[in-house]
C-alpha cells in the first residue's frame, strides 16, 4: 500500500487530518457539529454550479463555502443558530440540484465531491492544499485566545472588546477555507466526521486545552492512517472506516469520562 | 428618584487616592437614563461606590440591573447622564474594570482546568499563544490561593460546584487588578452555604485590595453583614445609600410609587407589597413567612 | 384574456396530469406533517437532528435498493433506529447533544458510502445515487400514497398525544421533570415523530431538502405567532402553498427553462425562503409598531417585567 501512487494519498489525508484536529477542537468546543456538516455538504453545490459554467471546481467550492459562512453567521444574528445553519444548507444544496439538473451527465467528480476521492490525488495538487491547510492552522493559533475566551465565556469576551459576532464568523470563515481544501481531496463526509470525532473522543481524555488540541490531531491522524491502510485492504470506501472509527473513538471517550465519574468526582479532578 | 446618598457629589470634583482622609471614588454613575425599545428602562439612576467599597445592586428580575452593569461595562449607551471609572470615562475594554457574568455555559466535558480559565482572564483579549512563561503561572496561581481555589486549579472547570467555578471566575475578572469588580447576580445559583462563602470572600478582597465592588442580586440578605451601601432598583428607578437609609418602609414606598412595608424578622428584611396579593420579596429565606 | 394569462400560469396539462396530481396530495400530506413536527424541532433546537436523520435515512433507503426492498422501509427501519440511539445516548445539553446527532450521522454515512458503494458494484447507476439523495416527486410510484398517509397520520397522532407534556419539556426540562413528566419517554416518542416525519418526506421530496419543510416554514411561523397551536397552523399552511406553488413553478418551468425545467425541490426551497424574508419583514414591523406607540416617559405604579 506504500506504492508510490499511493504516496500522495498518504500525504493529503495526513494534511488534512492534521488542520482537521486543529480546527476541529474548537468546532467541538463551540458545539457547530451542524455547521461543520453544512459548509462541506453544501458547497458542492458551488462545484457543480463552477463545473456547468466552465469554471474551476475548487474556487466554485470556496466561494460557496464562504458564502454559506457568511449566511450562517448573518442568519444567526436574528435566528438561533441551529435554524441559520438548516436555512444554509438547504438553500446551497437546493442550488447544488439546480446546477445539476442543468447537465445531462452526472460528472463522477461532483459525487467524488460528496464521499471523497483521495486516491485520485494529483501532485500538483498537493502544494495548494498544504498551502491552504497552513494557512488555517495559522489562523487558529492568531486567534486562539479571543477564540477561546468568546467560546467559553461570551460575556466576559465582550467586556473586554471582544466582539463574539466578529469571533463567529472569523471561525466559521477558518472552516469555509478547511472545507474548501479539504473537500477535493477527502470529501465532505470524511472532512466533517474527522472535524468532531476525533476531537470529541480527545476532550475525554484531558482537561488541558492544548493537549487536547494536540490529542485531537493524533486521533485524526490514525484515524486516517488506519482508514487508508483497512481500505486498500478490503477495497471498501474509507469514508466507512472514517465514520466508523470516529464513532468508535467517541464512544470510548465517554465510557472513560463516565467510568471516571462512577469511581468519584475526587479522582476525575 | 429618590437619593438618600450624603456622600456622593455627582459631578464634584474627584479625589484621588493619595487623600486618605476620604477614599477616592473609583465609580460614578450620573443621572443615568436607558431606554430600549421604546421603553424607559432606567430612570436617572445616580450612585457612587468607593475604592474598597461593597455595594450592593438589589431588585427583582426585570428591573434593570443587567442593563445598569452593561452600561458601566460601556456595552450600551445610555441615553442619558454620564458613567465615570476612577474620574474617567471608561473606554470599552477598560482593564480598570473586572466582571463575572450572570450565567455561564461550563459543560462537563470542557478540556479546560481552573487555572487555564484564570489565565484567560489575564491575557484572553490578545491574540495568538500565551507564551508559557514561569512568572505567568505563578500570577495565576496567586490569584487562585487569594479566592481559595488553589486546591482544585488543575480540575476540569466543568467538574467542579457552582460554588467553586464562581470562585474561579472571580480569580479570572480579578487578576488583572482592576479598580472596580461588577458581578451580576453571582448568588442566584448558590445554596445558602457558598453564597455566605461567596460574599465573605469578596468582603475580604474588597477591604485587602481596596476593590469597589458592586454585585447585583435580588435577595438583600446574605449582602446585610458586608455591604456598605445598597443601591435599590424598581421600575428602572434608584434609590441609593446606606441600608439603613434606603431598605425602609417609607423610602422604598416612594422609590416603587405605593406602599410597601419592609418587616425585619430574625436579622432579615423582608419587603412586601402593601397593595393585594403582590409579594415583593428583598428576603425570602425563612419558608413559612413566605405566604406573607 | 383571463383564459390566456389562466393557462399562462397555470401550463396546459397540470391539472390533468396524474403525477402532478400525486405530488400535489404527497406535498400537501409531507408539509402539515412537516409543519407539526417541526415547530417543536425548533423550539427544542433540534434542527440538526432532523437534518441529520433524513441523510441517515439515505444509509437505510441505499441498504434497501441494495437488497431490492423499498427505500421507504429501509429510511423508516434506519431513521427509528437512529432516533433510539440519540436518545439513548440522551446529552440535554444543546452542544452535546449536536455532537453525538454528528457521530451518529457520520457513522451513518459511512455506511451509506458502503452500501451505495456495494450498489453501484451491482448495478453500476450512478442515477440512483441521486434518486436516493434528492427523490423525485414526479416520479412517485402511485400506491405510495397510501404508505405516506399512514406514516403521517402516526406521526402527528404521536405528537397530538404528547402535545402539553413535549411542550413544557421543550420549554423547561427540569419544570416538567418536577412535574412527574416522564422527559425521557416523551423525547423518545418526539425523536419517533420526527423520524417518521422526515422519513416521508425525504423520500418525496428527497433526503435533503426534507429539512426544508421541516425547519423553514416552522420558523417562520414563530415569528410572526406567539402561541404554539398558531404556530402549528401557520407552518403546515406556509408549507401547503409552498409545496404547491413550487410544484407549479417547476412544471412551468418545462416551458420557459428548457430540458427537464427547474426541480421541484428547488422552487419549493425558493418558495420558502421569500415567505423567510417576507416573515422578517413582518416582524421587525410589528416591533417598530410596538416602539411608536409606547411613550418614553418614566414608568406608572405596576413594576413591568422586562421582554
Amino acid at each position: 500500500m506504500f506504492a508510490s501512487f499511493m504516496i500522495n494519498a498518504w500525504e493529503a489525508a495526513t494534511i488534512v487530518a492534521i488542520v482537521a484536529g486543529v480546527v476541529g477542537f474548537f468546532t467541538v468546543l463551540r458545539g457547530e457539529a451542524f455547521a461543520a456538516h453544512s459548509l462541506p455538504n453544501g458547497a458542492f453545490a458551488g462545484a457543480a454550479g463552477a463545473f456547468l459554467i466552465g469554471a474551476n471546481t475548487i474556487v466554485g467550492l470556496g466561494v460557496f463555502s464562504l458564502a454559506g459562512a457568511g449566511m450562517i453567521a448573518g442568519l444567526g444574528r436574528r435566528a438561533r443558530s441551529d435554524v441559520a445553519t438548516a436555512l444554509t444548507i438547504v438553500l446551497m444544496l437546493a442550488l447544488g440540484d439546480l446546477f445539476l439538473s442543468r447537465t445531462s451527465e452526472y460528472a463522477p467528480e461532483i459525487f467524488a465531491l460528496l464521499f471523497g476521492e483521495v486516491l485520485g490525488v494529483s501532485t500538483s495538487k498537493l502544494g495548494p492544499t498544504a498551502v491552504i491547510a497552513a494557512v488555517c492552522i495559522a489562523s487558529v493559533i492568531a486567534l486562539y485566545r479571543p477564540l477561546m475566551l468568546s467560546s467559553v465565556t461570551p460575556e466576559v469576551a465582550e467586556a473586554r472588546g471582544i466582539n463574539p459576532r466578529v469571533m463567529d464568523l472569523a471561525f466559521l470563515v477558518v472552516v469555509a477555507l478547511v472545507t474548501t481544501m479539504a473537500v477535493p481531496v477527502v470529501g465532505s463526509l470524511l472532512i466533517f466526521s474527522l472535524l468532531i470525532g476525533p476531537p470529541a473522543a480527545a476532550r475525554s481524555f484531558t482537561s488541558r486545552p492544548l493537549v487536547a488540541m494536540g490529542l485531537s490531531v493524533l486521533f485524526a491522524l490514525v484515524t486516517v492512517w488506519v482508514a487508508i491502510a483497512v481500505s486498500y485492504e478490503s477495497n471498501l470506501p474509507i469514508g466507512f472506516f472514517v465514520g466508523a472509527i470516529s464513532a468508535f473513538a467517541y464512544t470510548v471517550g465517554r465510557a472513560w469520562t463516565a467510568w471516571q465519574q462512577s469511581r468519584g468526582r475526587k479522582v476525575a479532578r | 428618584m429618590v437619593k438618600t446618598d450624603p456622600v456622593a457629589s455627582p459631578g464634584g470634583p474627584l479625589r484621588d487616592g493619595t487623600d486618605l482622609a476620604a477614599p477616592a471614588l473609583v465609580l460614578e454613575v450620573d443621572d443615568v437614563s436607558v431606554s430600549l425599545g421604546g421603553r424607559r428602562v432606567l430612570d436617572q439612576v445616580s450612585f457612587s461606590v468607593q475604592a474598597g467599597g461593597f455595594c450592593g445592586l438589589i431588585g427583582s428580575n426585570g428591573a434593570g440591573k443587567t442593563t445598569l452593569l452593561r452600561v458601566i461595562l460601556g456595552l450600551l449607551t445610555p441615553s442619558g447622564g454620564r458613567i465615570a471609572v476612577t474620574g474617567g470615562t471608561r473606554r470599552r475594554r477598560d482593564p480598570q474594570i473586572g466582571y463575572v457574568p450572570q450565567k455561564i455555559l461550563l459543560e462537563a466535558d470542557l478540556p479546560l482546568r481552573a487555572r487555564d480559565l484564570v489565565g484567560l482572564g489575564l491575557d484572553g483579549h490578545r491574540f495568538g499563544l500565551s507564551w508559557p512563561a514561569s512568572k505567568r503561572r505563578v500570577v495565576v496561581d496567586e490569584m487562585l490561593d487569594a479566592v481559595g481555589a488553589i486546591r482544585f486549579a488543575d480540575a476540569r472547570i466543568g467538574n467542579l460546584s457552582g460554588g467553586e467555578q464562581q470562585r474561579v471566575m472571580i480569580a479570572q475578572a480579578l487578576i488583572c487588578r482592576p479598580k472596580l469588580l461588577l458581578l451580576d447576580e453571582p448568588l442566584a445559583n448558590l445554596d445558602i452555604r457558598s453564597a455566605a462563602e461567596v460574599v465573605e470572600l469578596l468582603a475580604r478582597i474588597a477591604a485587602e485590595q481596596r476593590i469597589a465592588i458592586l454585585l447585583s442580586a435580588h435577595d438583600i440578605n446574605p449582602l446585610l453583614p458586608v455591604m456598605d451601601r445598597v443601591v435599590y432598583l424598581a421600575d428602572g428607578r434608584a434609590a441609593s445609600g446606606t441600608t439603613d437609609q434606603v431598605v425602609r418602609t417609607d423610602t422604598l414606598s416612594q422609590l416603587y410609587g405605593h406602599h410597601v412595608e419592609v418587616i425585619h424578622v430574625q436579622g432579615r428584611v423582608l419587603v412586601v407589597s402593601g397593595a393585594e396579593h403582590q409579594a415583593h420579596h428583598a428576603g425570602d429565606v425563612d419558608p413559612f413567612l413566605r405566604g406573607v | 384574456m383571463l383564459a390566456a394569462s389562466w393557462s399562462t400560469l397555470f401550463e396546459p396539462g397540470f391539472f390533468s396530469s396524474e403525477p402532478v396530481r400525486v405530488a400535489l396530495i404527497v406535498g400537501a400530506i409531507t408539509a402539515i406533517v412537516s409543519g407539526v413536527v417541526g415547530v417543536f424541532t425548533v423550539i427544542r433546537g433540534q434542527s440538526f437532528a432532523g437534518h441529520a436523520l433524513s441523510d441517515i435515512g439515505t444509509a437505510g433507503g441505499s441498504a434497501a435498493f441494495l437488497v431490492g426492498a423499498s427505500t421507504l422501509y429501509g429510511f423508516v427501519a434506519f431513521n427509528v433506529v437512529a432516533a433510539g440511539v440519540m436518545e439513548l445516548i440522551g446529552i440535554r445539553k444543546p452542544r452535546g447533544r449536536d455532537l453525538a446527532t454528528g457521530i451518529v450521522l457520520g457513522a451513518s454515512l459511512g455506511l451509506a458510502a458502503l452500501f451505495l458503494y456495494e450498489g453501484t458494484i451491482s448495478t453500476s447507476t450512478t442515477g440512483a445515487t441521486v434518486n436516493v439523495l434528492f427523490g423525485s416527486i414526479f416520479t412517485l410510484p402511485p400506491g405510495i400514497t397510501t404508505v405516506m398517509a399512514v406514516l403521517g397520520v402516526t406521526a402527528v397522532v404521536l405528537i397530538g398525544v404528547l402535545y402539553r407534556p413535549l411542550l413544557l419539556s421543550s420549554v423547561s426540562y427540569e419544570l416538567a421533570a418536577a412535574r412527574g413528566v416522564p422527559v425521557r419517554l416523551v423525547g423518545a416518542g418526539y425523536l419517533l415523530a420526527l423520524a417518521l416525519a422526515v422519513s416521508m418526506s425525504a423520500v418525496t421530496i428527497g433526503a435533503i431538502l426534507s429539512t426544508a419543510l421541516l425547519i423553514g416554514p416552522a420558523a417562520i411561523a414563530l415569528r410572526v405567532a406567539s402561541r404554539t397551536g398558531v404556530a402549528i397552523a401557520i407552518a403546515a399552511a406556509v408549507g401547503v402553498v409552498a409545496c404547491w406553488a413550487g410544484t407549479l413553478i417547476a412544471y412551468d418551468s418545462t416551458v420557459w427553462a428548457g430540458g427537464n425545467g427547474w426541480p421541484v425541490s428547488f422552487c419549493i426551497v425558493v418558495v420558502i425562503f421569500v415567505f423567510y424574508i417576507a416573515s422578517g419583514v413582518v416582524s421587525r414591523f410589528r416591533r417598530n409598531r410596538r416602539r411608536a406607540t409606547t411613550t418614553d416617559q418614566p414608568l406608572a405604579v405596576k413594576p413591568v417585567e422586562a421582554a
